[in-house]
């Protein structure tokens, strides 16, 4: 189960690299602490990762610095050949709130990232795009509804079509999920693997459950905490499409208890 | 009813019906308080005048007030001298509240958007904040004269610095989350500003404009009285010193209702512009 960042294992082992960190590092200034320590691991196409880890252990950071969010202290970012040096249209986000304005309608929203970068006229021609993401996250006929008027669950589903409208190489998911009920969470997350597939994304999710990381996860990055550092890549061998049921399987059970071990461990390390 | 019940489900108890026990206080209509309320005022208003009290020239009766407030509401609508000071009032409101938006908006954004301006102009606008800013109203008429200028100077003066305020705490009001997010677009500053931040802030800003508006016609009011002219603080200042007390009261109360509409105004604007926002506070949706 342990395996080293550069040979992921799986269905994916042959697909292209999309990101590639190299012993990123990040120590803030101000206190001289040392957030983030010697991180090195490729996302290859197509595939699914997260990273799990108690707080402190640099998981935002590490988020912040694959954004183009902040600058890394140590270590090169490359995202699709080129460099990370600041925040790119092929980088797509997601945050734990849905972040929607409440004075654009549902559509406007979705458009939004296009109208920053590429004017109003280009934003108002992406809204054909938009309505067909609506229509695969389920969201059809909300377009010209405001955020105030939507469940958080729907909220969510609108903010996925924002972050995909730019059609990004990777996607990068803060805890997406953590606000909303466990049933609609569950069910989002499938939904969020649907969408991962259909459109063949790259995904690296932050998340705080160790269920949610395997249940989704090619692989999982497990993360120590003082310094922030990589403790172990865990592969995971359950077979795609992954479904609610598998979370019942002593396969499913045993992964996540080979996590929960390792993230103890590493609270005293 | 309890036939109905007893057929369809005969074996249970029947229904029982509560409902929430209110106190008398809070179950009163709102129109029947507030009526309520001003009965009581007016009543012993007319008791302490009619038993003698207080001098009449102090405190006129109610009744007296009444045919004032008539008096000065004929001549309003006949378009006499009253209307004219009033509309000159009204200019003197108009303009000081438009160049307390303009000055305002602009030291907000300054301050609340710019390192520079929270460093270097926040503490000069506490600094002058904090002085009583009636006494500016003598150094008024000195540069502007006694003509209109002086009054729309200190209206603006007094109502800007809320708005100053109300600005920059809206343009703080904006949450990690949505600055990121921006940042991840490859948003500019200016498109932060003007698509997530101002926008973000207009709660904020709407309570410094209200509280502007207030200000700006105890500015226009106080430059009248101390500054001359021919608006109806004017008015308000002769009648006090010719001791016709019934006239002073019915110019504040039509003063009032200018105040009023102004409030009104700035609320309604609110209401359209920033529809996504339900304000709890203010009484706005009781």
């Amino acid at each position: 189960m342990i395996m080293s960042p550069e040979t992921p294992a799986g269905d994916i082992v042959t697909a292209p690299p999309v990101y590639e960190l190299s012993h990123v590092g990040k120590t803030y200034a101000r206190n001289r602490v040392i957030a983030l320590q010697d991180v090195s691991f490729t996302l290859r196409k197509g595939s699914f990762s997260s990273v799990i880890g108690s707080s402190g252990c640099g998981k935002s950071t590490l988020l912040k610095i694959m954004a183009g969010l902040i600058p890394p202290s140590t270590g090169r970012v490359v995202l699709q050949h080129k460099p990370v040096t600041g925040t790119r249209r092929d980088i797509g986000m997601m945050f734990q709130q849905a972040t929607l304005f409440p004075w654009h309608t549902t559509i406007e929203n979705i458009v939004l990232p296009i109208k920053i970068r590429d004017g109003r006229a280009a934003g108002q021609k992406a809204k054909f795009k938009a309505r067909e993401l609506l229509e695969i996250v389920g969201l059809k006929g909300f377009e010209d509804v405001y955020p105030n008027e939507l469940s958080g669950g729907m909220a969510q589903r609108a903010s996925i079509c924002r972050m995909l409208i730019t059609e990004p190489a990777v996607l990068l998911l803060d805890e997406p999920f953590s606000a909303l009920d466990e049933l609609s969470r569950d069910m989002m997350n499938m939904e969020l693997q649907r969408i991962c597939s259909t459109q063949n994304a790259t995904a690296f999710l932050v998340t705080h459950s160790i269920q949610e990381a395997v249940i989704l996860s090619d692989h999982v990055y497990v993360m120590a905490p003082r310094p922030g550092r990589l403790a172990e890549i865990v592969t995971i061998d359950l077979p795609r499409p992954r479904t609610l049921d598998m979370m019942t399987t002593p396969q499913f059970g045993a992964q996540v208890d080979y996590i929960r071990g390792l993230l103890d461990k590493g609270a005293d390390l | 009813m309890t036939d109905a019940t007893a057929q369809s489900a005969p074996s249970t108890e029947p229904e029982t019906i509560w409902t929430e026990k209110v106190s008398f206080i809070d179950s009163v209509p709102r129109g029947i308080s507030m009526l309520f309320v001003f009965a009581v005022f007016v009543a012993s208003w007319q008791l302490s005048t009619s038993l003698g009290l207080v001098s009449p020239i102090i405190l006129p009766s109610p009744a007296e007030t009444l045919s004032d407030l008539i008096f000065v509401g004929k001549n309003l609508i006949s378009g006499g001298y009253m209307l004219g000071a009033l509309w000159i009032t009204v200019k003197e409101v108009i303009f000081g509240f438009a160049l307390a938006i303009f000055i305002g908006l602009s030291l907000g954004v300054l301050v609340g958007e710019t390192a520079f301006g929270e460093r270097a102009i926040m503490p000069y606008l506490v600094a002058i904040d904090t002085m009583p800013k009636v006494a500016f109203a003598p150094l008024f008429v000195a540069w502007l004269g006694f003509g209109i200028e002086s009054k729309v100077a200190l209206a603006a003066f007094i109502a800007t610095f809320p708005i100053v305020v109300g600005t920059a705490a809206g343009l703080h009001a904006a949450d990690e989350n949505s600055r990121m997010l921006f940042k991840t677009m490859g948003a500019t500053r200016l498109q932060t500003l003007f698509s997530m931040k101002l926008p973000k802030g207009l709660p904020q800003i709407f309570t410094g404009l209200k509280i502007g508006a207030v200000g700006v016609m105890a500015g226009a009011i106080t430059g009248e009285f101390l500054g001359g002219g021919a608006g109806f603080g004017e008015l308000i200042r002769v009648a006090a010193s010719q001791l016709n007390t019934p006239r002073v009261f019915s110019l504040i109360l039509y003063l009032s209702l200018l105040g009023l509409s102004l409030y009104a105004l700035v609320s309604y604007t609110q209401r359209r512009v920033v529809f996504w926002h339900t304000e709890r506070v203010g009484g706005d949706n009781a």
